[in-house]
């Protein structure tokens, strides 16, 4: 525990601590520009020097370590000044340094006001310039429909080609040229193909890459900030939604160590153009053939009709992937109020069910246990799409060494190398019985881990194949209660589906599950099915039936409809969100829906108010302790439950048959996977570009 | 001045043979092995003694370095690395020796890595040095094939050379971006802790030695130590090489005592200043990027290490450029300054903006369109330059540019002020505040 001297009074650190840190542990602000936590120490801005009693220049603090300083002669502990005149100097001499080729563009800036360099300018700077020469123009480069540039604004942090080099595994960023010639581009002017591009606009500390699509549309002063939580995939990323009025401006992450630290993908960052477009806005219904605009009274009232007309086992509902758990739990208890069974949250078709215990379908391990990690063994997933930010702490952990990777499934590029192991189940088992490579690397290690994924689970053997994941997680000891290590993991690609699975959203005892549900209907056994924000299934399988979508665009299920009842998507509404890990996690309110359009449960308590089953809740306060009742967990916020041991060893018993085929693709294309995407014209864009940049591209597709 | 005895480079002209026959006439690879046989404390504690400090410009001590190297292998490999990429203007002193003493260096590899623990040595040669390359690389062939160095030499230290060449950048002479561009990368130096001993090229510990301080280190085991320190002065020891350029009768490469008065180098060993010694102007008496001197300072010079510091100059590498009376000595400086604006890497703050800024002005001031007010600015903007980089490019880019106008800030000013009677003569001012 090195003691160190700041500013006249004495600290204890840490070890492993660098100057910078242990400044700011101190309390003292150290201005900086290159320094990130997440990003290796470049130390090239300069602007964190400061003095260090003994040493004949300043030094950067932000490279040097607490305990590479040297205690004085007598022993008397390393003193630090960070207010001393020589500093203050130093300090007012870089960022002069750094504004001499710097446009003063601030009023035509989007940076302008969260920007780094104006803050510091105003805080270390001096009032004046001494630079009467012309200033350097450096051209913009194209990269991209995400990032706008304006690189004459860049001062060379390298923070952007640092994230894209080491977080995001991409080397499509880098620096060329020499001196003042230096500048930052994708070499030959290129898309950046990473999901998680966009991080490098909250990175870059000044105006020179800027978010493309909210390119001048609003000041950061104007915004209203709302602290939520993200839907694109079952990460759960922490977001900040910005809105003005009635529009979400953009979207920015939050920092939650345990799940997205301070990144997310571009999916969730950039998807606020879907949210304004393709809207449900009022109630349709449809009539000789199409769809015609509708009050609620009678949307409601056809729908109640139509729901008392169809006997209770003719009747099924559907639950989407972006629906919170309270609107689920409100169609629940509705649907069981009306005797219907055939129920499911498994649109895709996965073999997860909530009988065999929580810790069948969960992250169990939790997102932040990667960072421990020996061995990875990735079963039928490609974390890249149906993850990013879990696979850019797969890579993160990878960088490390001391971590072994292997995929069964398709072999793509994750950012990081790994053991082939093969494409199908067959593969699984032959890690089960041999003694290859890989089977060797994952019993040797110490915290094993088991990572499967929905391309893995959503067959028709899915069952097996969990079954004997779990025979494996246990085979190679990934059940550790010793160690507190549970390395056995499902990775989920929908927001909603865990806490449907929580709150029992699966087909009762003989009942349909979703694919049934759609069979049922193409043949004429099922005449009424409800669809909460469910467009991920086949829509002509449903035949004849009466179908009520309620969600928030008109996709899939809106387009097939005979009812439309219009609800709010994520970003309109207070619900809880259980993350993969099953975290449970809220969603707050930043914007109201559009037109007529109603917070989901709200529409299903009027619902039930006109099918005589009234549910008992009249606010949401009341839902949630009704929902808390049956599932106590969703109460406790941000926490996660011990997972059961039992629950995966019970599940580990002799797989039934599995097909020898390979296993596919849960997300075919990751710009277009839900509603909301296919409505953004950024996500659209992008989807193009990858397609044309692709392999296998022909040159006339897109 | 330095006795033919005492001289290592005895080849310095090229006038005899290059090769392993020549170098062997005039001692090199002579009782190599008993040195080796003594161990490694041995030569560590020989070269200190001898005060050999750094030949390439920093003057570092090369015992107390190599002594830095850890004594035993944590499983990782040492490795010596030897900066032959010398870049530094008026600079030409590895050059020679690697032209025509290119055993000396290969002799002075396999001690060093001995006593360093070193089975690897890399020279890094610079981009331009194409001849000087392949002779080198033919002195270690010869070296192999005599079984000198290599596998099972008949020294007892398994030793391999790789010459490597370099793309022509200055800052790859910086040893940490040396190392960088040695691995393949982009040559921008590192930050500093972890230094090259602890964690070098590929991870590794490694030292970072000049040529010449390599190739002196034979001939001070087989003379001794305490015959090194008998020459020069104290702290200041031993013989060195000068690179004398500019205006001189006859500039010229020589090894000289350290501590040669400037005077009698010029004059016994260049002919005098051109003009006579009345003639001299200045001089930069370590290559560009120390600062210039003006002719009062280098009446009894002495050309060591602590002398040239204290008057706020260098040794650096020994390179003098001798400027007369006809120099235009803003100009000279100004060009100085393009050069380190050009070679700045880019990588950090006050060198990549701060360069360019210094070149511009001094190109101004070189015409005299500048304001006398400016000029303590210039010295501002190279006191923020000097110091807060992460490499000392930074350093030497503001240096000369400080000692301009320590030393010469008079000139600048004439240059001004005639320049605006010039302007005024042309009614350009009175015109244009006419105007207004």
């Amino acid at each position: 525990m090195p003691k160190i001297v700041i500013d006249g009074n004495e600290h204890d650190f840490e070890d492993g601590l660098t100057l910078i840190q242990a400044c700011e542990e101190a309390g003292v602000e150290i201005p900086r520009f290159c320094y990130h936590e997440r990003l290796s120490i470049a130390g090239n801005c300069r602007m964190c020097l400061v003095e260090v009693v003994g040493m004949p220049k300043p030094i950067a603090s932000c490279a040097m370590g607490v305990k590479d300083l040297r205690p004085g002669r007598n022993g008397e502990p390393p003193e630090v000044r960070t207010n001393s005149p020589l500093i203050k100097k130093a300090r007012e001499g870089v960022m002069e340094f750094l504004l001499i080729n710097h446009p003063l563009d601030c009023p035509i800036c989007d940076q302008g006001g969260e920007c780094d360099l104006q803050d510091q300018a105003m805080a270390y700077g001096v009032d004046s310039s001494r630079f009467a020469l012309n200033k350097r123009a450096v051209e913009d480069k194209n990269i991209g429909p995400l990032i706008k540039t304006m690189m004459t604004r860049c001062i060379h942090c390298t923070r952007c080609v640092r994230f894209m080099t080491e977080i995001a595994g991409v080397e499509e960023l880098g620096a060329i040229g020499r001196g003042e010639d230096m500048e930052i581009t994708t070499y030959l002017e290129q898309g950046m193909t990473s999901e998680l591009s966009g991080n490098v606009i909250d990175l870059c500390p000044v105006g020179a890459l800027t978010s493309k699509p909210y390119a001048f549309t609003s000041r950061p002063w104007e915004l209203r900030k709302t602290e939520s939580i993200d839907v694109m995939d079952a990460v759960g990323s922490n977001i900040r939604v910005d809105t003005r009025g009635r529009e979400v401006m953009r979207i920015l992450p939050r920092n939650h160590d345990g799940v997205n630290e301070e990144w997310i993908s571009d999916k969730a960052r950039f998807i606020w153009d879907g949210l304004r477009t393709q809207r449900l806005d009022q109630p349709y219904i449809r009539e000789n053939g199409s769809l015609r605009a509708a009050d609620w009274d009678e949307a409601l009232a056809l729908t109640a009709e139509k729901i008392k007309a169809t006997p209770s086992a003719r009747a099924a509902a559907l639950v989407g992937d972006l629906a919170a758990a309270e609107d689920i739990f409100a169609l629940k208890d509705l649907a069981e109020r009306l005797g219907w069974t055939h129920l499911d949250c498994r649109q895709d078709g996965t073999k997860l069910d909530p009988k065999w215990g929580r810790a069948s379908y969960l992250f169990n391990s939790s997102i932040s246990a990667i960072d421990e990690a020996d061995a990875v063994l990735l079963i039928g997933t490609n974390p890249r799409l149906e993850a990013s930010i879990i696979n850019a702490r797969i890579r993160a952990r990878w960088r490390t060494g001391q971590c072994k990777i292997g995929l069964i499934g398709q072999s793509v590029d994750l950012t990081y190398p790994y053991d082939y192991l093969g494409a199908g189940p067959t593969s699984l088992r032959e890690l089960l019985s041999d003694q290859s490579d890989f089977h060797d690397k994952l019993m040797d290690a110490a915290r094993p881990m088991v990572i499967v994924g929905q391309a893995a689970l959503a067959r028709a053997d899915g069952e097996a194949i969990l079954r004997m994941a779990a025979k494996l997680a246990v085979h190679i000891g990934a059940l550790n209660e010793d160690a507190d290590w549970i390395g056995f993991n499902v990775l989920h690609t929908g927001a909603a589906r865990v806490a449907g699975l929580d709150l029992g959203f699966v087909p009762g005892e003989g009942a349909l599950d979703a694919a049934g549900i759609l069979d049922a209907s193409e043949n004429g056994k099922i005449d009424l099915v409800y669809l909460l924000g469910a467009d991920e299934i086949d829509m002509d399988q449903l035949g004849d039936a009466f179908v009520i979508y309620q969600g928030s665009h008109g996709d899939r299920g809106a387009h097939r409809a005979d009812v439309i009842l219009p609800g709010a998507a994520y970003t309109e509404k207070n619900g809880t969100y259980v993350n993969t890990e099953g975290r449970s996690q809220l969603a707050i309110r930043a914007a109201f829906p559009p037109g007529q359009a109603k917070e989901d449960w709200t529409i299903l308590r009027a619902l039930s108010a006109q099918v005589e089953h009234t549910l008992p809740y009249d606010n949401l306060t009341e839902l949630r302790a009704a929902m808390y009742e049956v599932a106590p967990h969703l109460a406790a916020i941000d926490a996660l439950e011990p997972a059961d041991l039992g629950a995966i060893r019970s599940l580990a018993s002799d797989a039934g048959k599995v097909k020898n085929q390979s296993f596919g693709s849960a997300i075919d294309d990751f710009y277009l996977s839900n509603a909301i995407a296919r409505a953004s014209v950024i996500m659209a864009e992008l989807s193009a570009l990858k397609k044309s940049s692709g392999e296998g591209a022909t040159g006339t597709d897109g | 001045m330095l006795s033919d005895k005492d001289r290592i480079f005895k080849n310095l002209y090229g006038l005899h043979d290059w090769g392993l026959e020549g170098a062997r006439s005039r001692g090199a690879w002579d009782q190599t092995k008993s040195f080796i046989d003594k161990g490694r404390d041995w030569i560590i504690e020989e070269v200190k003694q001898s005060g050999l400090r750094g030949r390439g410009g920093a003057g570092f001590p090369t015992g107390l370095k190599w002594s830095f190297m850890p004594k035993d292998t944590d499983g990782r490999p040492h490795y010596l690395v030897v900066n032959a990429d010398e870049s530094e203007p008026g600079t030409c002193k590895d050059r020679e020796i690697l032209r025509h003493d290119p055993h000396l260096l290969v002799e002075g590899c396999l001690l060093a890595s001995f006593a360093m623990g070193a089975r690897t040595c890399y020279i890094y040669v610079r981009g331009e040095f194409i001849r000087e390359r392949e002779r080198l690389q033919a002195a270690i062939d010869q070296a192999y094939d005599a079984n000198l160095i290599g596998k099972n030499n008949i020294h007892g230290w398994d030793l391999d050379i790789y010459v490597h060449h370099g793309a022509g950048a200055y800052i790859c002479g910086e040893e940490t971006a040396l190392l960088e561009s040695l691995e393949g990368k982009k040559g921008q130096p590192r930050l500093k802790p972890p230094f090259p001993a602890n964690c070098g090229i590929y991870g590794a510990p490694t030292t970072v030695n000049n040529v010449e301080s390599i190739a002196v280190a034979p001939d001070i085991l087989r003379r001794g130590g305490a015959w090194f320190a008998s020459l020069g002065k104290p702290n200041n020891t031993g013989t060195k090489l000068f690179c004398i350029s500019g205006h001189v009768n006859n500039p010229c490469n020589v090894e000289e005592e350290m501590g040669i008065s400037l005077r009698e180098l010029i004059e016994k060993h260049c002919d005098g200043v051109r003009g006579g010694w009345d003639n001299l102007l200045a001089v930069i008496p370590g290559g560009s990027s120390v600062a210039c001197l003006p002719q009062p300072l280098c009446q009894d010079l002495s050309m060591d290490f602590d002398t040239l510091r204290e008057l706020k100059s260098g040794l650096g590498t020994a390179a003098v450029i001798v400027m007369d009376k006809s120099t235009d000595i803003i100009r000279a400086i100004a060009r100085i300054s393009y050069f380190y604006k050009h070679e700045s890497c880019g990588q950090c703050t006050p060198c990549r903006e701060g360069t360019g800024w210094m070149w511009r002005v001094l190109e101004r001031m070189a015409r005299g369109e500048a304001q006398k007010r400016e000029i303590d600015m210039l010295l501002d903007v190279a006191n923020q330059v000097e110091g807060h980089t992460i490499c000392a490019l930074g350093d030497a880019a503001a240096w000369p540019v400080q000692g301009l106008i320590r030393h010469f800030r008079h000139v600048i000013e004439e240059r001004i002020d005639a320049y605006s009677a010039n302007a005024k003569l042309e009614g350009a001012v009175t015109e244009q505040v006419a105007a207004e």
